[in-house]
């Protein structure tokens, strides 16, 4: 039997409580950080100490302010050509964001098309369409990126449009997976009833409810783009230099690994962090907007 | 069943022709092989040039080109690499097996490391051991796997001297498995994260589920519990993965054997992209993307044999 305790919570130490509840709940850090990066992207030019482009040849693999015989004028050293790491990391959350945005939103809009077609007319259309998705999977990514960078050359279009290629398929899978059992429920027969035309059900009726569906996916996906994104630009097929790109940025600092490490340290770092908080804020809205995902 | 056999081998190859037709085309599209087939070009009287075009099968259209080298392909012939003019089949059979070794090494860390780490973490939920699973397989995947990759160089064989920084060691002895450690590591993180957490979500909705709650009750020891009901039955969803996560390796060994120089299939890969090696860049896809399809088709017939209650229809 548990005795009756007569607590006398101090206020301080029921905040912390209050604190900790809040931090098991939401997803607190990772939201802080997604935040910054936003700001940071948005504030590039007043954040960022030094031109991100412009080589400084004097400069060239200065060390960080911690080192005894550091100047101290890069606050995390500068890289081969003496740029500020810094401040091309400050820049890189731009394209990054920008890179993801629009590859995301075109990946989703195509793939969420493609499922709701699929799942709700069924029989030939969905044929062609689980094939054409079973047909780009077995397609190594990476290789065929290669090969459409040499094609038609370095750049962000090129890019975007890869990382797009990318994204659409879960969309396509389980949104249609989901269409399927829509489709049967009484509320679309009774639309379809009442004289609604196809592409009404599909986006007034079906749409809706496949909405968190789609938002789910779409955080989940986030990371594994940032990290194709950056694996493209590491193999030298993803943002054309000088632009400031993290992957190009921890490649550019392969070759002095022993001298400069942390030309490549920052970026990789950057990377992690923000692959991590898209992940959990991912896993999160999943648990609580449709725990049927969990398997991804 | 048979049906079922046979429709999914149909789609199977119905994938692979779609995805070398892609990738054959693409590489078609880079620009006219003949600049690069013949070092002698610019001299050459148009006349020899066109029989050039004949001889390497230019003058017809690239429909047709493309089924003449995938009849060429069926009989085992790749055609010959355009640096180096060596057979593909070769090219591709010297670096085949650096490849496998690195892969299956990675594969046996994945699994080994994974699955157990995933057990751990759904038996012992919310303790300090699940906290430390998960943040493991957190960071596994959200590393870049070539920052990985280059931090571990600059740690183990930089600044500790302990491991070599590339390439692979010549002949199989012993001292060879040095070579190994870092691209293995590094190529199964992201994949022993992935069966961390699928084993972890199978065995956690197991363990709450009536028949384990029946073995309980009718006091099964728990040790029982946990590898003779549950444990057999959270294998399924792991093997559900095994393709994703092979996936996860044709794109991880290009990545980590271009950090490593490692001789195998990956570092081949990026190599004719780069030197514009269209018929060993072709060669290679082809052989990935069959790896590919054979193992999704492999996939699916295991998980019928394991969990019975799968019907094919």
């Amino acid at each position: 039997m548990a005795t009756p305790q007569l607590t006398m919570q101090s206020p301080a130490r029921s905040r912390f409580r209050a604190g900790l509840k809040l931090l098991r709940e939401w997803p607190v850090v990772p939201i802080i950080i997604l935040t910054l990066l936003v700001i940071t992207a948005a504030a590039a030019p007043l954040l960022a100490p030094y031109d991100p482009i412009r080589p400084e040849i004097g400069d060239r693999n200065a060390k960080p302010f911690w080192y005894p015989d550091s100047d101290g004028r890069h606050l995390i050293g500068a890289d081969h050509v003496g740029r500020d790491v810094l401040s091309r990391l400050i820049y890189g959350s731009r394209v990054s964001l920008i890179v993801l945005a629009i590859s995301l939103s075109s990946g989703m809009l195509v793939g969420t098309t493609l499922g709701l077609v699929a799942g709700y007319f069924g029989g030939h259309v969905d044929e062609v369409i689980t094939r054409l998705v079973d047909m780009w999977l077995a397609i190594p990514f990476i290789l065929l990126a290669l090969v459409v960078v040499i094609v038609f050359g370095q750049s962000f279009i090129v890019l975007m449009a890869l990382l797009a290629l990318l994204a659409w398929v879960p969309f396509v899978r389980n949104i249609r997976a989901e269409v399927l059992v829509l489709k049967t429920r009484d509320f679309v027969a009774i639309s379809r009833i009442s004289g609604a035309s196809a592409t009404r059900i599909m986006v007034r009726h079906i749409l809706p409810n496949v909405f968190n569906t789609v938002v789910v996916l779409a955080t989940l996906r986030v990371g594994q783009l940032i990290l194709t994104e950056s694996i493209l630009s590491f193999l030298g097929a993803g943002i054309p230099p000088p632009t400031p790109a993290w992957g190009v940025m921890v490649s550019d600092g392969r070759n002095y690994i022993a001298s400069a490490w942390w030309i490549s340290f920052f970026p990789g770092i950057a990377i992690l962090l923000v692959v991590m908080a898209f992940n959990f804020v991912g896993d999160w809205l999943r648990d609580r907007l449709d725990p049927r995902l969990r398997q991804i | 069943m048979r049906r079922y056999l046979i429709t999914r081998f149909l789609y199977s190859i119905v994938a692979l022709i779609g995805a070398t037709a892609i990738v054959f085309s693409l590489s078609r599209a880079v620009g006219d092989p003949r600049y690069l087939y013949a070092q002698e070009a610019y001299g050459l009287t148009s006349e020899a040039w066109e029989d050039l075009g004949r001889r390497l099968g230019l003058d017809k259209p690239l429909v047709a080109q493309y089924f003449i080298w995938l009849g060429n392909v069926a009989r085992g012939d790749l055609g010959e690499s355009l640096i180096g003019r060596k057979p593909v089949i070769e090219l591709i059979g010297n670096k085949v097996g650096n490849t496998l070794q690195l892969g299956l090494a990675a594969w046996l860390l994945a699994t080994g490391v994974g699955i157990p780490l995933g057990i751990l973490s759904a038996v012992r939920r919310g303790t300090v051991w699940d906290y430390l699973g998960r943040g493991f397989a957190a960071l596994g995947q959200a590393a870049p796997p070539f920052w990985i990759g280059i931090m571990a160089i600059l740690f183990f064989a930089v600044k500790l001297g302990w491991l070599p920084a590339g390439t692979k060691g010549a002949g199989a002895s012993a001292a060879n498995i040095k070579y190994f450690i870092m691209p293995a590591v590094t190529l199964a993180w992201l994949s022993s994260a992935s069966y961390l957490r699928i084993t972890r979500t199978a065995m956690l909705e197991i363990l709450d589920s009536e028949f384990v709650k029946f073995a309980r009750a009718k006091g099964t020891t728990e040790r029982s519990v946990i590898w003779k009901h549950a444990f057999r039955n959270a294998l399924i969803p792991p093997l559900t993965v095994s393709a994703l996560v092979l996936a996860g390796f044709i794109t991880g060994t290009v990545v980590v054997e271009t950090v490593f120089t490692w001789p195998g299939l990956g570092k081949l890969a990026v190599d004719s992209v780069v030197q514009n090696d269209y018929p060993t860049m072709t060669g290679v896809v082809l052989l990935l993307a069959l790896v590919y399809v054979v193992v999704n088709f492999l996939t699916d017939m295991a998980y019928g044999i394991i969990d019975p209650r799968v019907s094919y229809t």
